[in-house]
């Protein structure tokens, strides 16, 4: 029996927790700091509703050090939370690989500096916790895994790995460079994300109008030129993933709109951050990235140091 | 001499004005709403803050009800500007008028409407409006005035003007040339204007601030340097430099009230989902950089997502969102 453990058993979390949960040679352990959450998962299984209906038996602690030593882990916290996290479950993996499958990038590096071997992930399954203990997913898709090339995860555990999320119902490619599916994605949810958060616009919306449609692809060509000075081919135009997104989303709200309607703390530093600091190191210009980073920042600036009644 | 002035729009700037010049001139009010100015006729307008007074004064809805002035005041806001203007169309022709308006072109808009001729004014002071009759005294600082060069207004009227100001209590400045000052505060405007209204802060010390790749300062810096540059391609020397001027501001807001901040009027629309004069303010720095051919990345990004934050406003909810 391998051993993983799911390290931040949110959303996504609970996705890869219940579906590897379901397989009889993998036995799967989480890490939560939410205790309704882990006292449910304890007592009546990890549920899944919407894309999938699967109940899991998951072994789930607030307390990392209850945790055994696991060979794999797959770290899916909010990206602001990763370094917090990885330190209090490191003892877990002192022989394990650990995973990342969170959005932006930086992730890997914070893990890197706890964890011996280390893979780098992304993911498009989506969904939200919707009562303690269940998860409702929204969305289905794929998962790309590779090693991490500053401390790689050999490919046979990249493989393995791969082979029982997919096993277990989370469709995953195991690959020699996972950089391109990573930096896809993130220079997407860059130019999508925050403008969605900072217009109040649905992605339909956002797309639709000329004023915001051309500011995406601005932050886009940075990203791009930033991803290319780092050597990294993507995967797919993230023009494409725009527009296919206006269609198949058209009235999604963006889940850092989500996180600025309810004033909770967005993963930008992991995105627009991310371009922004990888370009500096790379002598690459990142103006737009770096005015939305500003202003996001600026916003959960005005979220924690204004009283909500003021207005 | 001035003797009778008339102040179109009696929002916060307007009503400043209105309250402090009736002390020493004779005012009218000429509103939008006919309950606005019954309400100013029968209980006077309140000045609170920096400074505490009542005045009494004319006001009316109708155009036509006002006598003839020496001096007109467009003191509404920019979007309103063209129906104000239209409004006084063919009275008092030999009448002054002035603009306060934020921006560019306000005094081709009131142009327009009739052969008056124009003082530019920018001005510096702010309040808080608290009801129809009663506004709050914020910013005690200086509007600045000057002969609008189309209309070969007289400098000397534009001097009487700001002594009048200046006798009802209010800080005014007479000069020669606007222009380098209504540009200074139109950059600084800009930048300060959108991104209050984006981030929803006021104006507070995060805005000077440089260290960090995600600093406000840094997108200000920028937003300020991408303007005086459209300023020096326009052939403008800045009464001031803009930087300086959100420096400065920063630092007052900080050392005068430790919980004090300027709320700029962007803001203030858009925390109450108004149309913003945006368009007047950054729509004109970019209009006016594309003719020039200066490159303004991120005026045009500032431009464009608050257009879209206005536009956001027009929709009925979204449905609950499917994905997350």
């Amino acid at each position: 029996v391998t051993r993983v453990c799911v390290v931040g058993c949110g959303a996504v979390g609970s996705l890869f927790a219940a579906h590897l949960g379901t397989l009889d040679d993998v036995e799967v352990w989480a890490y939560d700091v939410v205790k309704e959450h882990v006292a449910a998962i304890n007592q009546s299984g990890l549920r899944l509703t919407g894309r999938a209906e699967v109940v899991a038996k998951v072994n789930a602690r607030t307390e990392a050090s209850e945790v055994p030593p696991c060979e794999f882990g797959i770290v899916a916290t909010k990206s602001m939370y990763t370094a917090e996290a990885i330190a209090a479950a490191a003892p877990i993996f002192a022989d394990g690989a650990v995973c990342s499958v969170q959005n932006g990038v930086g992730n890997e590096e914070l893990i890197a500096e706890h964890v011996p071997r280390v893979m780098r992930g992304t993911t498009f399954p989506a969904g939200r916790v919707t009562a303690p203990g269940v998860v409702q997913m929204d969305t289905a898709g794929d998962t790309w895994i590779g090693p991490f090339e500053d401390a790689p995860a050999s490919m046979e555990e990249v493989e393995a790995l791969a082979d029982a999320m997919t096993r277990g119902g989370m469709p995953t490619k195991a690959l020699a460079d996972a950089r391109g599916a990573q930096w896809t994605k993130l220079i997407f949810n860059a130019a999508s994300n925050p403008l969605g958060a900072l217009t109040g616009l649905t992605q339909g919306r956002l797309c639709e109008l000329g004023a915001t449609r051309s500011l995406i692809s601005g932050i886009v060509a940075e990203g791009v030129a930033v991803a290319e000075s780092l050597g990294i081919t993507l995967d797919s135009d993230p023009e494409a993933l725009v527009d296919h997104s206006a269609k198949v989303a058209y009235d999604h709200r963006a889940s850092m709109l989500q996180d600025a309607l309810a004033h909770r703390r967005t993963e930008i530093e992991a995105l627009n951050g991310g371009i922004v600091r990888f370009g500096s190191d790379n002598g690459i210009p990142t103006p737009l990235n770096q005015a939305v980073l500003a202003l996001i920042l600026g916003m959960e600036l005005a979220w924690t140091s204004q009283p909500e009644s003021g207005h | 001499m001035i003797e009778r002035v008339c102040v179109i729009g009696a929002g916060t700037i307007g009503s400043l004005l209105a309250a402090h010049l009736a002390s020493v001139c004779e005012v009218s009010v000429l509103t939008r709403r006919e309950e606005h100015a019954a309400m100013l006729r029968e209980q006077g307008l309140r000045v609170s803050g920096k400074h505490e007074l009542r005045a009494s004064l004319h006001a009316t809805a109708d155009a036509a009800e006002l006598g003839d002035f020496d001096v007109g005041i467009f003191a509404c806001k920019a979007l309103d500007l063209e129906s104000s203007a239209a409004r006084l169309e063919g009275r008092s022709p030999s009448a002054t008028m002035m603009t306060v308006q934020n921006g560019l072109g306000a005094e081709d808009v009131v142009a327009r409407h009739g052969a008056w001729p124009i003082i530019s004014a920018v001005t510096f002071m702010s309040g808080i409006r608290h009801s129809d009759a009663h506004v709050e005294y914020e910013l005690d600082t200086a509007t600045w005035m000057g002969p609008w060069a189309q209309t070969k207004t007289s400098y000397a009227t534009v001097e009487e003007l700001a002594g009048r100001i200046v006798s009802s209590g209010l800080e005014a400045e007479p000069m020669p040339d606007l222009l380098p000052a209504q540009w200074s505060k139109l950059i600084f405007n800009s930048a300060i204007n959108t991104v209050a209204a984006m981030t929803m802060l006021p104006h507070v010390a995060l805005f000077a601030k440089e260290g960090e790749f995600g600093d406000l300062g840094r997108l200000v810096h920028g937003l300020i340097d991408e303007g005086v540059a459209v300023a020096a391609a326009a052939g403008v020397t800045l009464h001031d430099d803009p930087w300086e001027m959100n420096v400065l501001a920063v630092a007052r807001g900080e050392t005068g009230h430790s919980d004090y901040a300027h709320r700029p009027s962007m803001l203030e629309d858009v925390l109450t989902q108004r149309p913003t004069e945006v368009e007047f303010i950054t729509g004109a720095l970019v209009r006016e950089a594309g003719r020039l051919g200066v490159a303004v990345p991120l005026s045009t990004a500032m431009y464009r997502l608050v257009r879209a934050r206005e536009a956001s406003w027009q929709l009925t909810s979204p449905s609950e969102p499917v994905l997350s």
